[in-house]
Formats: structure tokens, sequence, C-alpha cells
């Protein structure tokens, strides 16, 4: 992979900000668009914009081509059985929320339980608060070892034959941990749970493999794997999918509707009420080609080497807390001594450095790391080596230009 | 060293001065009105702690956690509406809020002192709730005990 051949596919990058070059780390918050993205949704609304799955002409068939030629990249993209498994949804929080509403509210009672575990992002932990207060099952939380990551034998002890759904997510969008999601789900199995995973932080980095990893719903977005925003998918084994009733209904998804009573489609459709998001889902469609062809593994190498860079070049700086397991996905969390990481991210962002400050839509997290807010600077397959020299030379000049004031 | 000027309209010398030594920053004795308040995208929060006698302030401290500008806007806030009349406080809140908002505004009487430091901050879009956070449990906190004595 060659990193500046990447780089030109990307027209965002190549700007000033505040004077100085673009570094865009905020690819965990949403990642940035290549032209055969931008290229795929202008071309559905240039030549053939047409609404899907009812028309007769010609562009509606393309349009419908199109539509459903996404759902199976998507399909081939996590090694699904067949596109009846994969429902289009907003993102991964529509995705998670689909399960918890439809799957979770019809099949959990007051004696059940749910897992999940502290690092997980507010959309994998409110939809199962809304479903504990709704059945009266229990919500309980796995503990974290002391550097962030989940051990097995915690996970054993949690997951009991009271569980009835595990969620975990599969990459950590503060720690960056990778979690060992496939022995987690043998976990759940074995004591009768399913699993659901929140594949936001790892569909855009590493191989996924919804068969192997054996789990029983899987949610992702593609507005952070190169994709427009606004659509992702929800992958669900055929045999869940099929008992599930749909949460939203209207057009698009009926059989046969009469006075009183209707009928749904078949999968997948029973859960696309209304017009789709066609021009996403094509978006999506032309990411998945994109990165497909670069190759996730060369991706994932490529964020690989450069975390390493970036972690031995941020502990040269003095004072800056880095969070998280050693063994890491393309993010890195730290807090700067004595600077409010808001502080930081407008420094940085003087100096053209785009990083993201807060709680990370992890509060529970936060609670845990003992902090109100933390920065954080995440990695993609268009970052260099000489970026994280700059943002490491502004956080120099952010120590010195507070140490300053503060002197 | 310096980061240009841009930088150096946000965080003025008399901002990082209140960042670095807060005044009013505690919890008042004895009855009073608290009002928690938080900035749920970026996890600010602030409680504030007025005694109103006789339609005035009479004290005002606060307790949080925040950035320079959240905090030092806390600091600021405490400090200029200790004395003044609730009716003036909810009017200098609504100066501060357009000076926030870059727009013209017109100080009257009032002597804005330090707060006329963070005039800088309007030209920071992703700070302004920052600097209005404390300003909002103010006028929450007077809104609610007028709304209680109706």
């Amino acid at each position: 992979m060659n990193v500046q051949e990447v780089r030109q596919m990307f027209p965002i990058l190549h700007q000033e900000v505040n004077g100085h070059p673009l570094v865009y780390l905020d690819s965990a918050a949403t990642s940035q668009k290549p032209v055969q993205v931008i290229e795929a949704v202008e071309d559905y609304y240039r030549r053939y914009n047409s609404n899907v799955h009812r028309g007769v002409h010609t562009l509606g068939t393309h349009a419908t081509d199109a539509y459903e030629g996404a759902r199976e990249k998507i399909r081939k993209f996590i090694n699904a059985h067949s596109t009846e498994e994969i429902i289009f949804t907003r993102g991964t929080t529509t995705a998670l929320n689909l399960v918890a509403t439809s799957y979770a509210r019809a099949n959990l009672g007051p004696e059940d339980e749910i897992v999940i575990t502290p690092m997980e992002h507010h959309s994998n932990i409110i939809p199962w608060q809304q479903v504990a207060k709704h059945t009266g099952a229990t919500l309980k939380y796995m503990p974290l070892q002391d550097d962030g990551s989940i051990s097995l034998k915690d996970a054993e002890e949690t997951i009991t034959d009271k569980t009835k759904i595990v969620s975990v997510m599969q990459v950590s969008n503060v720690l960056g941990a990778v979690n060992p999601i496939k022995d987690i789900t043998k976990i759940a199995h074995k004591n009768g749970a399913v699993m659901v995973v929140d594949g936001a932080q790892s569909a855009p980095h590493m191989k996924v493999d919804v068969k192997d990893l054996d789990c029983d719903f899987f949610a992702f977005s593609a507005h952070k794997m190169c994709g427009p925003t606004g659509i992702g998918a929800l992958y669900g084994k055929k045999k869940h999918l099929e008992k599930m009733e749909p949460v939203e209904f209207g057009g698009e998804m009926i059989d046969f509707v009469g006075l009183q009573e209707s009928t749904w489609k078949e999968l997948p459709w029973k859960f696309e009420g209304g017009t789709p998001i066609i021009a996403g889902a094509i978006g999506m469609g032309a990411a998945i080609d994109f990165l497909t062809e670069i190759g996730l593994d060369n991706i994932d190498a490529h964020e690989e080497k450069l975390v390493k860079y970036a972690i031995s070049r941020i502990d040269e700086v003095e004072g800056v807390k880095v969070y998280g397991p050693e063994k890491r996905a393309g993010i890195v969390t730290f807090n700067c001594d004595d600077v409010h990481p808001h502080d930081v991210a407008t420094v940085l962002d003087a100096e053209g450095v785009a990083v993201r400050a807060g709680h990370h839509c992890a509060q529970p997290l936060m609670k845990w790391l003992n902090v109100t807010a933390t920065a954080r600077a995440s990695f993609y397959l268009y970052n260099t080596e000489e970026e994280v020299d700059v943002f490491v030379k502004s956080l120099i000049k952010t120590k010195e230009y507070f140490g300053n004031v503060f002197g | 060293m310096s980061l240009g000027n841009q930088l150096d309209t946000l965080y003025r010398q008399v901002i990082m001065d209140h960042y670095k030594n807060p005044r009013n920053r505690g919890q008042l004795e004895g009855d009073s009105l608290t009002v928690n308040m938080n900035n749920p995208t970026c996890g600010d929060r602030i409680e504030l702690q007025m005694k109103v006698e006789d339609g005035k302030i009479s004290d005002a401290k606060f307790v949080g956690e925040g950035c320079s500008i959240s905090l030092s806007s806390a600091s600021m806030m405490t400090q200029a509406v200790k004395g003044l009349s609730v009716e003036d406080a909810l009017k200098l809140s609504e100066i501060f809020s357009a000076m926030m908002l870059g727009k013209d505004f017109d100080e009257g009487d009032f002597d804005l002192g330090d707060i006329e430091a963070l005039q800088g901050v309007a030209k920071f879009p992703a700070r302004i709730k920052c600097a209005t956070l404390s300003w909002k449990a103010m006028e929450k906190g007077l809104q609610d005990s007028a709304g209680e004595e109706e």
C-alpha cells in the first residue's frame, strides 16, 4: 500500500487549516471519503436517481440493482451466508437499537440478564438499559483489567445461564483495545445467550468474518469506513431475524395490507420500512470496493505500524499519559498534564491538527478511567508518520504554550 | 513562544489567571440555591450555589470540572453577579450571550471588567458552550427560584 497514492484519492486532505496543512487524526469519529465514494453517490443522483423495488422503468431497475448490489458487497465484506442477513440501517446506533427493540424486548424477562462491558460506546449501553427497564431484566457489566482489556476468566464468571444477551464492541473507540469476540461468543453460546457485536470501530480497519466469529448480530457504520454518513448495516443470523418483528412500519416493508391487518415482506426488506437510503447504500458499496481493493490486511498493518510509531513518539513527551492496552487498533487516547483536553484540541487545531476531545460517548469508561475527558488521536489508511511528527510537535507546543501562560 | 495571535485572543492572560486561581471556588454554608449543569457533549460540569436575599445575590460559589474557558468563565461570572439584583444578573447574562455570539452588545451601566477578556471565545465556535455553561446555570437557578415564588 502506497500511502501517498492513497492520499491522492482523498480530496479533503489537500487543504490548509488555520494556515497549516490539515493533519486529520479524527477518523474514529468519522473517516474521510475517497473520490470513488463521492463519485458513486454523485453518479446515482446525476444518472439514475429513482426509487427502488417498485419502478417498472429503466432507471428504477438500475437503482434497485445498485442498491441490492451494495447489499451483496456488504455480505461478502463480512462473509455472511446470504443477503437476507444484511439489513440496511442508519448506522451502528440504529442497528443496535433494532436488536434491542425487536429481539431483546420480545425474548427477555425479569429473570434474565444482559452482559456488556464498561468500555462500551453509549449506543451499546443505553439500548440495553432501556431493554432492562421494559422487561425487568438485569444489566450486568463485565469487569475490565487494569489496562482496560477484557479477560476471558472475567467473561466466564460474568456470563451465566441467566444471561440471554452479551453485547461487546470489537474495538474500543477510546482504548483502542481489540476484544476477543470469538472467545466471548463461545462463552455466550455455551450459556445459551446470543452475542451482539458493535463493529463500528473494527469493520473499517480489520477483516471481519461473521461466520468465523459466529456472533449472532454484528452492527457497523459506513461513515467510519470511507463511506457516506447516515448508512450502516446490521448482520443477523437468519434464524433470529426470521422470528423478529419489524420496528418500523410503512411502505417498502409490506407484503399485503388490509384494513385491519397486514403482512410483511420476507427478509431483509421487512426491516426496511420507507424509501431506503439509496445513495448512502450505493456509497457504502463503493467504500467497500475501495477498501477491498487496497486490502484490509494492508490497512491493518499500516495502522499498526503508525500507532506503534505514535506511541513511541508520545512517550518522548513528558507528562502525557496514554490510556489503554499495549496491543491496540489505530487509536491513541491521552491526557496532557495540567492542560484540559479541550484546550489541547484547540491548540492542536490552531496547528492544523484535528483531534477529538471530550468523553467520546463513553461516560462510564471515563468514570472507570477516573477522568472527565480525554483527547484522542485516531489513524486511518491515509495518515503518515510525518503527520504523527507534526502531531507530536504540536503537542509539545501545547505544553509550552500552557506552561508559559501558567508561568 | 507564540502560536500566533489567534490563540492569544482566546487564551488571554486574565483568563489563565482565573483558571489557575479561580475566585469563589467552593461551597456555600447553609441554605442556598444550588444548580447542577453539565455539557453533555464534552463532560464539563458545574455545581453553582447562590444566596439570594431581598432580590439580590449576596454570595455565589461553584465547584466543577472543565477546561480553562469553562472554569475561568465560572470564576468571572460568580465575581460579577455578587451584589447584583436578580434582574441585573439576568440582564448581564443576556449581554454575555450576545458577546459570545459575536453580536453587538450594549453593556449599559455594567462594568464588565475581566469578563471582557472572554470576547475572543466568539471566534472559536467549538468553545462557546464552555464559556456559557456557568452562565446558563446561573440563569436556570434564578429563573427556577423566581418560578417557585410565584
